[in-house]
């Protein structure tokens, strides 16, 4: 299919043949613009950082190696080729990296200026959050950091602007699909039941960087602007599927802090802008970080198949590894989850504490009445084949007497509820304990007695 | 003139703006062709047969070579030969490179790779340290040992004794730019190769012999590279080597790069071992007699494994002073990637082990560590100890400052306060502890064999008055190049914007070592030095001729050439030089003096010098998980006169972040079968942006190197890693707040590990 959009400010259009070209190979084998590199090939690192601007004008980092080329039509790409002036004037970020000795062997380099140019771009302060999903070997961050906060005083620069979006009227052919409303996707896909579906792409990226598959037919859901509305209802928020983690975190970062500061933790900010929580949903991870979450504070699915729907209980939708209550050409629409919940708690383990997946990922939510355990809800992922319900526990902990004691005793339960396995992230035992501890540390922290490490200062 | 200011990195400016070019960004002719390993699936065992009829037939795929199609020498290693570039029928670990596909793409060459047929006779592997014990499978015949004193008759005296186990994992290297190599065919079935590499001669070497060529045939050029660490000494040997073989063979351009998790699979890492010790001592904590017992897992192939094994028994000592002591080595062959030199080249599993032994004498005794510490070290230089205090090498230590260091640091970090307050938290604090250390550093400088310790540079100036300089070192991001050039335009006397350092390039400056052991500038700063002193030798003496002066008042500074009555500008005098037919271009070289090393009896002066360091860090652990956080770090290190203290805290900031990475989330996991699970960033973790300390104070001992080294500065590259054990002090520190027990930490220290300690510190049995 052919591609439109912006690079670094002025129009390209090319083929994507197979609709799995990435940007990044686009960059540096077509156009020669070699700055982008690439590091990792799987959006762990940041070296293929460049900078997205959809039709909200919203400036974000996104890592080009796993960002396929029908992503982009329609939108504006800036790499580090153009975060300086057209005349050679170096942005803000750049002077300060220079300055901060922020380069030592400058692989990473350009990755972390475009992320910071991002950042500067949104007035973003906090720096480790920011820069985490960008790896530097050499300089160990520090002059990075300093370097970041020099910068901040600094104006964007104008050529920074995107102008106006070219049209972004994606050309589908029979095999690469863009729809431009859940209707044409939903019709589509009856008739293509075996196509592969593309929101994000931070998990299908890797079966054609890594695994080297061949993926058609496909659709790319990114053009259809009613699946990515978040609508409040009042009662309740109603999430389209492919609203991004990133926006899926401002909806709810008044209702559900914690959800919101373990989700700053998801990925990187670069993959947060690109991922989306249907697809964390649809791709039945059990170590996704949004189900467990979305489970504990008892979100309904959407599921559409034609012109059908069928709503459920998100935990029902996981049926097993790689399998999930889904038929033939149905997929996931939206979620809807209520507002009136604020005892939810999410403790994600990881052996890094940034951008990694879970070892373990703990969602509790329990309400009190009196001095009585009145509701629970607790949800793990990393635990079980699938992200589930803690039930025993569950049963065990509603109508008990809200104290350390009954935590303690309720603990073991967890046991019944899960029999975690050992891989390269976390041992069956250590997963089981600190599991059961995250119990502890829920009564501990609505205690207010001190649990959380990012909050000691030396 | 510009000598120990903050210069930004030569190439920072291409940094920043992405115009800096790597290997992959070379601009190639659209016929380069591109290569990919197909990779072993077993970590032992025969080819019965290999069907690459698939790979052959595949999409744009031109040639496939095996073992038995490669022209001359199939060897890529750097020291025993023992090292195919292709396996031929035995297979040594899983991810041996055992076919090249050439391509007309690197995506259709890694698609192709995939796609052979093996019938293998699958063995056994040798994988872990015991494996290799029991089937007493090991590089050298027996196990290495030096010694000093007479341990054996001492520990029965020694009022008490203590013993414990130190297992250190091993560290992925993750330079941001994975290996990489393109070779162009030239005339005369010349060859020029472009290699991400620290040995670029070795690189010219491996080809050389792999084509059966002279080595003048060979031209290696290095630009830089996108990180080093140790990962690119020998490891970048097997693609230059089929890139080479490769266009000779097509006649066209050739490139490989790894693929992130084929660099992972294929190429060697830092040694994991086990550190196992014996100490007795007395009431204070003074170390009486000592043993340890060294266990190195080499992998499959001898590689550096020897020298990072020595390496690690010259640092066993670290900064105390121990009157008996015995080091026992064992270099153990296994079927995994053959482990290779990394930062420290064994000098931090060296050193680690030692610390432990103090951490685990301060806990048995119930003093600080610190104090425990001090009380072990070496006498400083001020005290004119005679005789000098000697390493268990037997080489006399006389420029010792971490006395003083340790001083100005404890005052500096606040750290008997902060001692205070942690004990004070850690009473109040039930669910988070937290923990506080010290530790030394003493990292010996110069190759230990010792022919390496030579280095050559080429320096020629233009008659517009510009300068180009040639050097054997390579740049991996560690500012080498600017450094040089800050000694060049001292000497010259020349502003630095007048001076380019060029890409190192073996038919410049021949023969080079491998820009390692810390000794980049220490080299290249004195063999450019001897080259700008030849010249400016010719030009004083020109000059002196012209105005009848003696040479030696003539005085290079400012872009003038100055003398009792008359002041010329650089320009004029080398326009004049050029004019009167005097040779603008000069070679220097240079050899580090008085070193003499015998490996085998363990005797000698290895080492010109030691640069010094002392960190202290603090940590916070959670005791319900395990997840800790770095809080505060505080280094003092020691860069003599550091010729550009910019660079140099870089060096200290990254080596400290680097270094903790290495004994905290840095985990790698081999399966039972050897196939080693975390080949990727998603599962091997680096340290990310907010785990440095989010109070990073580092600072630099201003004293000048006592040996003449260049501009008395220090090696800077290695020794702060070795930082990192503060960190893992800490860690220990925290978790010995949990209970009475000694923690008994192993590193990596990941939240898992610190969470288990916890429990020995409880005196928790683990159970499953």
């Amino acid at each position: 299919m052919k591609i439109s959009f912006r690079l670094n400010g002025v129009s390209v259009s090319t083929l994507a043949p197979t609709g799995t070209e990435t940007l990044l190979e686009y960059l540096r084998q077509d156009k020669g613009l070699c700055g982008t590199k690439e590091g990792c090939n799987e959006g762990d690192c940041g070296a293929c950082s460049i900078i997205l601007t959809g039709e909200n004008g919203v400036p974000r980092a996104m890592n080009s190696c796993i960002l396929f080329l029908p992503q982009i039509q329609g939108r504006s790409v800036r790499t580090v080729e153009g975060i300086s002036g057209p005349d050679g004037t170096l942005h803000p970020v750049q002077e300060a990296m220079i300055s901060q000795h922020g380069a030592q062997c400058g692989f990473c380099t350009p990755g972390f200026i475009t992320t910071m140019a991002a950042a500067h771009a949104a007035g973003e302060k906090d720096f480790d959050t920011a820069l985490a999903g960008n790896l530097c070997r050499c300089t160990g961050y520090a002059p990075i950091v300093r370097a970041a906060k020099l910068a901040a005083q600094g104006q964007v620069p104008d050529w920074m602007q995107e102008g106006p979006q070219p049209s972004s009227q994606p050309t589908s052919s029979d095999l690469i699909f863009c729809p431009e409303t859940s209707d044409d996707l939903a019709q589509w896909y009856e008739n293509n039941p075996e196509a592969t579906l593309v929101a994000g792409g931070t998990d299908v990226g890797l079966w054609v960087t890594k695994q080297m598959r061949n993926l058609t037919p496909l659709a790319f859901l990114g053009h259809a602007k009613d699946l990515r509305q978040i609508e409040d209802h009042g009662q309740y928020l109603r999430v389209g599927a492919t609203t991004t983690i990133t926006n899926f975190m401002e909806a709810i970062a008044p209702l559900y802090p914690s959800f919101n500061a373990m989700l700053s933790r998801y990925g990187s900010p670069q993959i947060r802008n690109a991922a989306t929580i249907g697809g964390n949903i649809a791709n039945g991870s059990p170590i996704g970080d949004g189900p467990p979450a979305l489970i504990a504070l008892g979100a309904t699915l959407i599921l559409r198949q034609g012109d059908k729907r069928r709503r459920m209980p998100l935990e029902d939708f996981f049926i097993d590894y790689q399998k999930q209550d889904r038929l033939r050409g149905e997929f996931v629409e939206a979620i809807e989850l209520l507002k009136d919940q604020n005892r939810l708690r999410c403790y994600k383990l990881s052996k890094r504490f940034d951008q990694d997946i879970s070892a373990v990922c703990g969602c509790i939510n329990i309400s009190v009445e009196g001095n009585i355990i009145k509701t629970v809800r607790i949800a793990f992922g990393g635990m079980a084949a699938t992200p589930s319900r803690a039930n025993k526990t569950e049963e065990i902990l509603v109508g008990k007497v809200w104290g350390i004691k009954t935590f303690e005793n309720a603990k073991a339960t967890l046991l019944q509820d899960f029999s975690p396995m050992s891989d390269a992230r976390a041992s069956a035992l250590y997963r089981s304990e600190t599991a059961q501890n995250m119990l502890l540390r829920y009564f501990n922290e609505l205690e207010n007695t001190p649990v959380n490490i990012l909050e000691v200062r030396a | 003139m510009t000598l120990t200011q903050s210069l930004p990195h030569d190439a920072a400016l291409q940094h920043v703006s992405g115009t800096a070019r790597y290997v992959d960004d070379i601009p190639t002719p659209a016929s380069t062709l591109h290569l990919a390993f197909g990779l072993s699936p077993v970590a032992k065992g025969e080819i019965r047969s290999l069907d690459i009829s698939a790979v052959r037939a595949a999409k744009g795929v031109r040639l496939v070579l095996r073992a038995k199609d490669l022209p001359f020498a199939n060897d890529v290693s750097p020291s025993a030969h023992d090292e195919p570039l292709l396996a031929d029928r035995f297979l040594h670990y899983a991810g041996q490179p055992i076919f090249i596909v050439v391509a007309d793409s690197h995506l259709l060459a890694r698609k192709a790779a995939q796609l052979a047929k093996y019938e293998i006779d699958e063995a056994v592997p040798i994988l872990t340290i015991e494996d290799a014990l029991i089937s007493n499978s090991r590089f050298e015949s027996a196990p290495r040992i030096y010694s000093k004193g007479t341990p054996d008759t001492v520990f029965p005296d020694a009022l008490h004794q203590t013993n414990g186990s130190l297992n250190l994992g091993g560290q992925e290297h993750f330079y941001l730019e994975g290996q990489a190599a393109l070779a162009q065919p030239g005339e005369y079935g010349d060859i020029v190769v472009h290699s991400s590499t620290q040995h670029p001669s070795e690189i010219q070497h491996k080809v050389a012999e792999a084509l059966n060529l002279a080595q003048h045939a060979v031209k290696v050029e290095v630009r830089r590279m996108g990180g080093g660490f140790g990962g690119k000494e020998s490891q970048g040997n097997a693609l230059a080597v089929a890139c080479a073989i490769a266009a000779v063979q097509t006649g066209q351009p050739c490139k490989m790069r790894y693929d992130r998790d084929d660099d992972f699979i294929i190429t060697g890492k830092r040694h994991d071992c086990r550190v196992d010790y014996k100490v007795g001592f007395d009431q204070h904590g003074r170390v009486q007699a000592l043993e340890f017992t060294h266990y190195f897992r080499c992998g499959w192939g001898q590689d550096l494994s020897l020298p990072v094994a020595d390496r690690a028994m010259l640092h066993a000592d670290n900064a105390y002073d121990l009157p008996h002591v015995r080091i026992t080595s064992h270099r153990l062959k296994t079927n995994t990637q053959s482990a290779t030199a990394f930062r420290g080249f064994g000098g931090p599993q060296g050193m680690i082990g030692i610390e432990r032994v103090m951490d685990h004498i301060a806990h048995f005794l119930g003093l600080d560590p610190t104090s425990v510490r001090r009380k072990n070290y070496y006498p400083d230089m001020s005290e004119n100890a005679e005789p000098p205090a000697t390493t268990p090498y037997h080489m006399p230590v006389t420029d010792f400052i971490l006395g003083e260091m340790t001083h100005s640091l404890l005052k500096s970090s606040n750290y008997a306060t902060r001692k205070a307050s942690v004990a004070e938290w850690n009473a109040e604090n039930s669910l988070l502890k937290r923990g506080i250390a010290l530790s030394p550093v003493k990292f010996g400088i110069s190759f230990t064999l010792t022919h390496l310790n030579q280095a050559g540079a080429l320096v020629q100036i233009y008659t517009d008055g510009s300068v180009l300089i040639n050097h054997g070192g390579t740049e991996m991001g560690q500012g080498l190049f600017q450094k040089v050039a800050q000694v060049a335009s001292r000497s010259l006397g020349v502003t630095q914007s007048t001076i380019r350092a060029s890409a190192t390039d073996t038919s410049k400056v021949p023969n080079t070592s491998a820009t390692a052991a810390s000794s980049g500038s220490d080299l290249n700063g004195m063999a450019v030095l001897a080259a700008c002193e030849k010249l400016k030798q010719r030009l004083s003496a020109l000059v002196a001729k012209q105005y009848g002066c003696a040479q030696e008042v003539v005085l290079f500074k400012d872009d003038m050439v100055t003398g009792p009555d008359f002041k010329l500008a650089w320009l004029e005098v080398v326009k004049s030089a050029y004019e009167n037919r005097v040779s603008l271009s000069a070679t220097g070289f240079y050899k580090t003096p008085g070193i003499e090393w015998d490996r085998i009896k363990g005797q000698g002066r290895p080492f010109l010098y030691f640069a010094y360091g002392v960190s202290v860090t603090e940590v916070v652990i959670d005791v319900l998980t395990g997840e800790n956080r770095i809080l505060r770090c505080d280094i003092l290190h020691d860069c003599g006169s550091s010729l550009n203290p910019a660079l140099d805290i870089g060096q200290v900031e990254g080596g400290f972040v680097q270094g903790a990475g290495w004994l905290t989330t840095e985990e790698l996991i081999w399966d039972e079968k050897g196939h080693l699970k975390t080949h990727a960033p998603s599962t091997y973790k680096i340290p990310a942006c907010s785990d440095r300390p989010e109070i990073f104070n580092v600072s630099l001992w201003a004293a000048p190197n006592f040996q003449d080294t260049i501009y008395r500065s220090k090696a800077v590259g290695e020794p702060p890693f070795m930082h990192g054990i503060s960190a893992f002090l800490a860690l220990s520190d925290a978790v010995s707040a949990c209970g009475p027990n000694y923690p008994d930490l192993q590193a990596p220290a990941t939240a898992e590990e610190v969470f288990f300690a916890i429990k020995r510190a409880k005196g928790i049995k683990r159970e499953l």
